[in-house]
């Protein structure tokens, strides 16, 4: 008890107590709920986004739209959010939560999938029409694979986004990692700071392990030749969703 | 007066109240004076360490790699973790909430600073160092007026951001607008209070934007014909 007043070693403290891990309501059973809620809210995000993206992209129109979805959803606090969709048809309860952190994964995915298909290169396309293909065949045989680097780089951006705003959902008793800090919170930091930081050390590691799982998805869907190129182009797809 | 009787008879839950703003007028203001101090505060304080460590990225080559990563992890951590990280040492006040609304506007000021820096033209470079410029005499005068641009997009997305992530700082009770919206969700999910504090937000983030567009347009007029 001595080590007490450090909240270092009382976080190392309160993440080597087997209890903390295993008991209801434990780090194991919100981390459960953290992931599947980050893991339905980026399938919601995918199945609106993609679609729509790769339209744009391949009728070529709607660039402003993408922009504008991105600036908006940038202004609106998350908080708001998780508090307003519990109002509506939604309800109170997970479905809202799912909702909201999907709409925050939507500019990231649309974003990539709007630049990966318009910037496949136009001879390429030309060639294709050549061949005899229809639109449609043009955006599914050409188009889409040629835009699976930038969709994967899409997908890992909304996925870390994601989780890391999942962590708010505890502020409307959604669950996940985020329960721990705000928990720690409600005991003061004089005792509760340990834990405070233990949830801050987890909800951010479980960040960090997101984006490099997915950073080695996206190398793995990436053709080799591509991967140097690649990467910048990426990096400026997601640039453009921060607006700039 | 007859209006209030009528409001007192049927309350309900109404998408919003000039009632509740009203009553609560002063809650209100206060929430959203220390909402836009605070933000203030924040993109003042990112401004001023990032352009510096913008400049020291463009003028040392290979510090640019190190320092873009370095602001790159800091917003690689989620908001929550962060206040969980910084709270236990700063306590809980202004001083925390500040400290992390900077760390994530630091990223987007660096990078668009950094950007612009690099868009000077080696040829308006070179003519700067032809007419006699020294470095600090070239940065003045002619690479951070030229950068300009590059600034105010990352101060404007900076700006933007830090008034929505100002509301996470309700966790220890310092989140200005963000107060409003969660009482209002504690309290029974009373919309109007929630819809208050929400449209309050983004009417700020418009607002502080808006401001700073037209501060760009005063501070560059060589860009006006261009661009309009």
């Amino acid at each position: 008890m001595s080590a007490a007043t450090n909240p270092v070693s009382q976080a190392v403290v309160w993440l080597n107590d087997p209890l903390n891990w295993t008991n209801p309501g434990g780090i194991l059973d919100r981390l459960g709920e953290h992931v599947s809620i980050s893991a339905a809210a980026v399938l919601v995000g995918c199945l609106v986004a993609w679609p729509l993206g790769l339209w744009l992209g391949h009728t070529g129109r709607g660039g402003g739209l993408v922009v504008l979805v991105s600036n908006l959803t940038l202004a609106v606090p998350t908080l708001a959010l998780l508090t307003i969709l519990p109002l509506t048809f939604l309800g109170f309860g997970r479905p809202a939560v799912v909702v909201a952190l999907a709409v925050f994964a939507v500019p990231p995915l649309l974003a990539n999938a709007y630049t990966g298909v318009r910037q496949v290169d136009p001879q390429t396309r030309e060639a294709a029409r050549g061949m005899g293909m229809t639109g449609a065949q043009v955006l599914r045989r050409v188009e889409l694979p040629l835009a699976v680097p930038y969709l994967a780089a899409g997908f890992r951006t909304a996925a870390v986004q994601v989780v890391a705003t999942a962590a708010l959902a505890t502020f409307v008793n959604g669950g996940g990692l985020g329960e721990i800090i705000r928990f720690g919170f409600g005991l003061s930091i004089a005792v509760g700071g340990g834990q405070i930081l233990a949830g801050g050390l987890l909800v951010a590691g479980l960040a960090v392990s997101v984006e490099l799982l997915f950073a080695f998805v996206e190398r793995l869907v990436t053709p080799r030749p591509l991967r140097r190129v690649r990467r910048r182009a990426g990096r400026r797809a997601a640039d453009a969703v921060a607006g700039s | 007066m007859s209006f209030r009787l009528s409001y007192r008879a049927d309350p309900g839950n109404p998408w919003f109240s000039w009632q509740y703003v009203r009553d609560n007028s002063e809650t209100v203001l206060n929430a959203l004076r220390e909402h836009t101090t605070l933000t203030l505060r924040a993109v003042l304080i990112a401004a001023l360490i990032a352009v510096p460590l913008a400049v020291v990225a463009y003028w040392f080559r290979p510090l640019t790699g190190p320092i873009l990563a370095l602001t790159g992890v800091l917003y690689t951590v989620p908001s929550l973790a962060l206040f969980a990280f910084v709270a236990p040492y700063l306590g809980i006040g202004v001083a925390t909430v500040l400290s992390v609304v900077v760390l994530y506007a630091l990223l987007v000021i660096v990078r668009n600073t950094v950007a612009g820096l690099n868009q000077v033209p080696a040829e308006v470079r070179e003519a700067a160092e032809g007419m006699g410029y020294g470095r600090w005499g070239r940065l003045l005068r002619i690479e951070l007026p030229l950068a300009l641009p590059g600034i105010l997009t990352g101060l404007r997305l900076a700006t933007v951001s830090t008034v929505a992530l100002v509301t996470v700082g309700v966790v220890i009770g310092r989140g200005g607008l963000g107060q409003i919206i969660f009482a209002g969700f504690q309290n029974n999910l009373y919309k109007a209070q929630i819809m208050t504090g929400t449209l309050l937000c983004v009417l700020l983030a418009l607002v502080l934007d808006l401001l700073l567009v037209g501060a760009g347009r005063l501070l560059t007029p060589w860009l006006r014909g261009r661009t309009g």
